[in-house]
């Protein structure tokens, strides 16, 4: 085969200087995402020994697990979702509705908790895919898309659970949200195991391949419109189970709990490193900065913050990651492809 | 062969006597303008088939059309002697017909491997891609076609164009195809990676292979091609075995173009207009020269080694490191563009990419025109419409840009040749002393292309010092006066 005039000698082997290179230019946000976390983990350590004199224990690390588990859910159904270019601000209304039936609806007994939990997250698929197929077939933007179906499924969770309350079964709470136990950690790390499979499933691959450039993805034979509409609906369905693990933990339903999550959600997301531009990211980032954002309530807390201001010193947490991200960012930046 | 990429084969076995793809009577048009009418086209396998014509005589949409991304409103198309109707590119590609477009299909955020062996990874347990597997695969892949120099593991979006343009071509070849189109492939590929290409287009077609490509370079096309097509218009003029470049511009024209170049006039003497000294930026070492009022200045040269660069610093576009630019005889601080084409030094750059770099694609000719230069038609803040209109109606005749409507009509829908000559007017709108023209004839269709040359050599006449970079060398020969070569 013809090839340049100057022979280039076959590698010998591996050159594992030449992969490090790679693996951290490529992952940069990602491991920028896990400093934040290693960092604000310190924070709260340092405080946490300050105020109490001790150091956070497996009680602190279970109840730190069963505070985050919804965000992690709502995370990652918003990464999934972010990763074609696209948002979904619905999730917090689907939270409220997946935990006010779930208050309103589930009775002590295996069957009724199984039924439910299989029905709402149904529900919540259907609303996902309610957003999918007007996001594709209506060619609406995502934004608007999902700003409508929030105030439907908020409306919904109002009209199924007009006043906090209903009942959440005990024994659904230690399953999910077990505060003596930390089975919460074994959802996380099955998170983690279903992320790694889905980077590596062809849907999860079709996924960063639509988010990359959506055209090229279909002139290459990616099914473009199927794919947009899988992760709308899979971002409904972990949606709703991140409802179901709110209600798990407060042990009753209130229809508006949710919509905080929207934002957070959001901001997870960000301080994961993923980038809105789509095409690029990990599921592991979005973990790791939900427990980011818990770990920085408590922060505040110990450090004795007016938990007036909180907000204040969040907005400011997150500003610095971006600020850091978008410089990290400029180190593997890429070009266009083509003209 | 590795395995790496294993097509299943198509449902009937290619008729090696009939031709490979045919189109009859195709008819397409978008929103209201006929691309291709009552077009035809026909290929055989085991032959090397050239499709040339202006830019919008239909080459690129009976591509699309030919391999699945398009479908026509009219017409039928038979892919190996068996009528087909392809309604989507992936139905093309489960017949055998692989495409490397103009617009290349890479996903800058996945890697090389990722891009290779896209819906072909190597997997594992669960129907799981095994990540460990991508890299030695793509590996082999780039080494069996002959691609030097590439790691797999690196982000498609961060190599140079020329090869993302030959890893896509590997692309299209790992799909096995019976049918291979490749819309201009050249383009952005040096002599040495055309040979590469043209190497494995003669391996294809010496297996039976049909290899079907476009190209606005008439000695790419005398070297390879078997048969050449000419298309007008949308509509099929001529199928021939061979041709004189006379003859095919004549075909592809409709007009007897006496002489491709225009006449050279006599080099200049007298003051320089522009004066560059030991000029340094990022990219570019040290460079000095000088170029006269009604002089044609060639900057040559292998394409990347600096040549865009210095025009960009010249232009104010990039920072100079130090050395000094001289404009009529007084050293100018040029900071910005906005520096450079103000009245007194008077530069103006057309770039290379019109539609990222140049042009404001949805908006209309007339305001591409005018944007350099609005402050000349406004008083007190607001824009004058009556002054402005004058001015872009005598650009349009000047340069013979067609449109009708320049107040509304939008930039984005002229065709490249247009487009570029509506970049060249807002720089000559500027009223410039010194023009850089930098590859402004890629990708222009020859009849364009003789226009640009007299209008370049016009401006020349009118005592404009021209700064001129093509990325191919004959035009430069021929225009300039004389080829400064930059490594």
């Amino acid at each position: 085969m013809a090839s340049a005039e100057h022979a280039v000698p076959a590698p010998p082997g591996v050159d594992r200087g030449a992969v490090w290179r790679h693996v951290s230019l490529q992952n940069a946000p990602l491991i920028l995402s896990l400093l934040i976390l290693l960092g604000t983990t310190g924070l709260y350590i340092v405080f946490f020994n300050s105020n109490t004199g001790g150091l956070p224990g497996s009680f602190e690390l279970t109840s730190l697990a069963n505070t985050t588990l919804p965000l992690i859910f709502a995370a990652l159904g918003q990464t999934v979702v972010v990763l074609t270019r696209g948002i979904d601000l619905s999730v917090g209304g689907m939270m409220d509705l997946s935990n006010s039936l779930a208050a309103a609806e589930m009775h002590a007994t295996l069957g009724s908790e199984l039924l439910w939990s299989a029905i709402i997250i149904a529900i919540g698929a259907a609303g996902g895919l309610l957003n999918g197929l007007l996001v594709v077939y209506a060619r609406l933007q995502p934004i608007l898309v999902t700003i409508a179906t929030l105030s439907i499924f908020q409306g919904l969770a109002i009209a199924v659970l007009p006043q906090p309350g209903g009942a959440i079964p005990s024994a659904y709470t230690s399953v999910l949200t077990n505060p003596n136990q930390p089975t919460s950690l074994a959802y996380v790390a099955f998170v983690m195991l279903a992320w790694v499979a889905f980077r590596r499933s062809s849907f999860g691959i079709a996924t960063f391949a639509v988010g990359n450039d959506q055209d090229a993805a279909r002139a290459r034979g990616i099914a473009v419109d199927r794919t947009k509409v899988l992760v709308y609906t899979l971002s409904g369905m972990l949606a709703a189970i991140a409802g179901l693990f709110l209600a798990a933990s407060a042990t009753a339903g209130d229809a508006t709990t949710g919509d905080v999550y929207i934002l957070q959600s959001i901001a997870a997301v960000v301080l994961g490193g993923i980038s809105f531009a789509g095409g690029r990211g990990s599921g592991v980032g979005a973990v790791a900065g939900a427990f980011t954002l818990t770990l920085l309530v408590n922060v505040l807390f110990f450090a004795g913050i007016n938990p007036l201001y909180q907000q204040f010193y969040q907005g400011l947490f997150l500003i610095t990651a971006i600020v850091l991200g978008a410089g990290i960012a400029r180190l593997g930046r890429v070009g266009r492809i083509g003209r | 062969m590795a395995t790496a990429a294993e097509q299943t084969p198509a449902a009937a076995p290619p008729d090696p006597a009939g031709p490979a793809v045919e189109a009859v009577g195709v008819t397409h048009s978008f929103g209201g303008v006929h691309a291709l009418r009552n077009a035809s086209f026909s290929a055989d396998f085991g032959e090397v088939h050239a499709l040339v014509g202006e830019n919008g005589a239909g080459k690129s949409t009976m591509i699309k059309i030919l391999c699945g991304v398009l479908r026509p409103d009219e017409g039928s198309i038979r892919l190996k002697g068996e009528e087909v109707r392809l309604l989507s590119p992936k139905r093309g590609r489960e017949l055998g017909v692989a495409t490397v477009f103009q617009e290349l299909t890479l996903l800058p955020w996945l890697t090389v491997a990722e891009n290779l062996l896209l819906a072909n990874e190597p997997r594992g347990r669960l129907h799981l891609v095994r990540r460990g597997r991508l890299w030695p695969a793509a590996a082999s892949v780039l080494e069996r076609y002959g691609v030097d120099g590439v790691d797999p593991r690196e982000l498609a979006g961060r190599l140079p164009l020329a090869l993302q343009q030959r890893i896509e071509i590997v692309r299209a070849l790992l799909e096995k195809p019976d049918v291979l189109f490749l819309d201009e492939p050249t383009s952005t590929l040096a002599e040495r990676e055309v040979q590469w290409l043209f190497a494995l287009v003669r391996e294809l077609r010496d297996a039976n292979t049909c290899v079907i490509f476009t190209s606005h370079r008439w000695r790419e096309i005398e070297r390879i091609a078997d048969r050449i097509t000419v298309f007008r218009s949308g509509e099929h003029v001529a199928t021939r075995v061979s041709a004189t470049e006379d003859e095919a511009v004549t075909l592809m024209t409709g007009r007897t173009i006496e002489r491709i170049y225009p006449h050279r006039s006599p080099a200049p003497t007298g003051d320089p207009a522009l004066e560059v000294s030991d000029l340094a930026a990022d990219g570019v070492n040290g460079c000095s020269f000088a170029v006269r009022p009604g002089e044609i200045l060639g900057i040559g040269g292998l394409a990347g080694q600096g040549q865009r660069e210095l025009f960009m610093t010249i232009f104010g576009a990039r920072r100079a490191k130090h050395g000094t630019i001289t404009v009529a005889g007084r050293v100018r601080r040029i900071r910005s563009p906005s520096d450079a084409i103000k009245a007194g030094i008077g530069i103006s750059l057309v770039p290379e990419d019109r539609k990222t770099e140049g042009l404001l694609l949805p908006m209309s000719v007339r305001d591409n025109l005018t944007l350099a230069v609005l402050d000349r038609f406004s008083s007190g803040g607001f824009l004058r419409p009556r002054p402005e209109r004058a001015a872009v109606a005598d650009m349009l005749s000047q340069l013979q840009i067609k449109t009708q409507r320049p107040q509304t009509q939008e930039v984005g829908k002229l065709s490249g040749g247009n487009q570029q000559k509506v970049l060249i007017a807002r720089s000559m709108l500027a009223t410039p002393t010194v023009l850089l023209l930098y590859d402004i004839t890629r990708g222009v269709d020859i009849g364009t292309k003789h226009d640009l040359y007299e209008l370049i050599a016009k401006l020349a006449a009118d005592g404009k010092a021209v700064v001129f970079y093509s990325s191919e060398t004959e035009e430069m020969a021929h225009l300039c006066h004389r080829v400064l070569v930059m490594r």
